[in-house]
């Protein structure tokens, strides 16, 4: 279990983490969401101790992660951001380095990475500099796993890696879950946060809400619509001038429109575009995506300050 | 311990795997040897001397082929006035010129003394000196033959007191012998100092720092483990430097070599800190090179192994007490030269460990995992 406190982080002017507080369960797969700069990776190596944070206090079962940082070390795993193992070792060099300062073996807990490193495992006498980006997650994650952590902290593990792959680690991810290990991971990628038990979404420091995936999308405030139309980016001007329109975003051939609740009907909108000489469209209602919970809190946040 | 040898195991899989560290080892001792040793010398080869001769008489011709018969110097004769000698020596075509007055021959037969003039070009400070010295000998033993032929035998003019130098350590000046265990000295502080370093700092660039931070490898045994290597090789390079020198220029190790590798060993553990610590301090391995580079540089200049440290202002000696490569230069010559024992280098000794274990423990202190 994580349980992070008012944790608080400046450099200089910029704040990195505004009082943060957040409980992750036992076994549990949490996603933290947000784009770059939100403060995911100031918030996981300060959880890492890798970072002293200003103030506010966080355990990781039951142990400080300032006065016991050591303990906290033998029992979590950590992926930074970066890839960051030795890339002039290879595979099994580097598991192994890793395995043994942690005081344990490879075969000791082969039964833990044993799924995520037999796909690899034929490549095991090449350098890691030379794996591909998808393998060379699954060597960083094997690396983490190698001396049976308790808590898992995943820096953007899927980061610059193919669909497929992103896809495969996310399975893996389930299966260590399935294991018991406590899991932190974070992600810019809103389509990811489905998969977790619970996300918070996170930006400038600040946690927006902290929520099961399907909850949050279940409790979006405001109608939203999804807009076709042959002329995409034409539309979506139009729409801005939408009297009352909260927010027009493009996801592919699809626009978001978010509107108050109960202002619009999907001939009200359509009936406005005509006005505009634009006719050749759908507008019906839509389901939330996290990513439109994700828009319409970061409006109501600048909204407010 | 099992750890520190873990680290150990990974770090020399590393060197030996790195493309440029092979040569690094050997080449760079050979070429400093065998380059650095023949071309950081202050014999001079040839000196050339360009003459005016005013008087051109018997006495001024006979003073100009006794300096024409010495092969070390190669003489421009005949030139007409000095403004000739001038230009050549504006144009760097002599080191030399040698002015003889008009009245040269009759001062000498009217038994007084007669002055000659030496233009000297001083742009290179100890060749100037050197060629003058060697002209101004050859000068005064020509005027040693006038005084013997001139003087009545038995009278004053014929007591001399004739210096009979023994070089001692070094019976013949050769200079190779001077300069060998100071190269090799450069040798091991380059390596010492730039190896370690920008191994660490290289953990930093590619992030592996991170990693090694979240496991339970303690401070000293990081820091031990980028230590220990790069003294090894620094060992072995002395011994492979000492090598070349004893067979190229059959340079004489009288000193004991259990005496010698313990000196360096110290020595060596303090340039790695020293490296380690920049590395500490630094993100890059550019910044670190920048750093390490300039304080090379003041080191060497300063140790003493070109320019005789007695040479230096008072200020500037005083500041040599923190130079680790003052006393470790001094070391060198006395151990490989003289043959000088333990006791004779105490004190330099007693300093290099008190700066080795200082600069080891500021380089563990400073180096931090958690930023």
């Amino acid at each position: 279990m994580i349980v992070v406190n008012e944790l608080h982080k400046t450099y200089g002017e910029t704040v990195a983490l505004g009082k943060v507080s957040l409980t992750v369960k036992e076994g549990e797969l949490f996603g933290l969401i947000g784009p770059d700069g939100a403060g995911k990776t100031s918030l996981m190596r300060i959880l890492m101790s890798l970072l002293l944070p200003d103030g506010g206090t966080a355990t990781m079962n039951g142990l400080d992660i300032v006065r016991d940082y050591k303990k906290v070390r033998l029992i979590t795993g950590y992926m930074p951001g970066k890839f960051s193992l030795y890339p002039d070792l290879t595979v099994e060099e580097n598991l192994q380095f890793f395995a043994t300062v942690f005081g344990t073996t490879i075969q000791e807990n082969y039964h833990l990475i044993k799924e995520i490193y037999q796909q690899i495992e034929p490549y095991k006498t090449r350098r890691a500099g030379k794996l591909s980006g998808g393998m060379k997650q699954k060597l960083a994650l094997s690396c983490a796993l190698i001396h049976k952590p308790e808590i898992l902290i995943l820096d953007e593990p899927t980061t610059g890696v193919d669909a497929v792959s992103r896809k495969e680690f996310w399975e893996m991810l389930k299966r260590l879950k399935a294991m018991g290990i406590t899991i932190l991971v974070s992600t810019p990628y809103m389509d990811e946060a489905t998969i977790c038990d619970r996300i918070a979404l996170i930006q400038d420091g600040h946690l927006m809400s902290v929520e099961t995936p399907l909850a949050m999308m279940q409790a979006f405030a405001e109608d939203l619509w999804a807009v076709r139309s042959k002329k995409i980016y034409h539309t979506s001007k139009l729409l801005g001038q939408l009297p009352s329109m909260i927010s027009v975003n493009s996801f592919g051939q699809v626009l978001h429109l978010v509107t108050p609740k109960g202002k619009h009907t999907p001939q009200s909108i359509k009936e406005f575009l005509s006005l505009h000489d634009e006719s050749e469209l759908t507008v019906e209602p839509a389901l939330a995506t996290i990513e439109d919970v994700f828009i319409l809190l970061m409006n109501n946040r600048k909204a407010k300050s | 311990m099992r750890t520190l040898y873990y680290i150990l195991q990974k770090e020399f899989t590393q060197i030996f795997r790195n493309k440029s560290m092979l040569p690094v080892i050997f080449v760079m001792p050979l070429i400093q040897m065998l380059v650095l040793v023949f071309a950081a010398t202050n014999e001079l080869r040839q000196v050339d001397v360009a003459i005016v001769d005013f008087d051109n008489s018997t006495s001024s011709r006979k003073l100009t082929s006794e300096i024409a018969g010495i092969p070390f110097f190669k003489v421009k004769q005949n030139l007409v006035n000095t403004q000739e000698a001038e230009d050549l020596l504006m144009r760097n075509k002599v080191d030399l010129a040698l002015i003889i007055p008009q009245s040269f021959d009759k001062d000498l037969t009217l038994n007084k003394s007669s002055e000659v003039q030496i233009l000297v070009d001083a742009i290179n400070g100890s060749a100037a000196q050197l060629s003058l010295g060697y002209l101004s000998s050859v000068i005064a033993g020509y005027s040693q033959k006038i005084l013997l032929k001139t003087a009545v035998p038995g009278s004053v003019m014929m007591k001399n007191i004739v210096v009979k130098p023994t070089y001692w350590f070094n019976p013949q000046l050769n200079f190779k012998y001077y300069m060998a265990p100071g190269i090799l000295v450069v040798l091991i502080t380059v390596i010492g100092m730039l190896l370690g370093g920008m191994n660490l700092v290289r953990e930093k660039e590619i992030g592996t720092i991170e990693q090694i931070n979240v496991t339970p490898i303690k401070k000293w045994q990081f820091i031990a483990g980028k230590l220990l290597p790069f003294l090894a090789i620094g060992l072995f390079d002395l011994a492979f430097g000492l090598l070349v020198a004893r067979l190229a220029f059959n340079i004489p190790i009288r000193g004991s070599f259990l005496l010698l590798f313990g000196m360096a060993s110290i020595y060596l553990v303090l340039v790695l800190s020293l490296g380690l610590f920049i590395s500490t301090i630094s993100d890059t391995q550019q910044q670190a090179t920048f750093v390490t580079f300039f304080m090379l540089i003041v080191f060497i200049l300063m140790s003493g192994l070109f320019t005789p440290v007695e040479s230096m202002p008072d200020w500037a000696q005083k500041l040599d007490y923190a130079n680790p490569l003052y006393y470790f230069v001094k070391i060198m010559r006395s151990v490989i030269l003289k043959g000088s024992n333990f006791p004779d280098i105490i004190n330099e000794a007693a300093t290099l460990s008190v700066f080795a274990a200082s600069i080891f423990g500021l380089a563990i202190f400073r180096y931090r995992k958690t930023s």
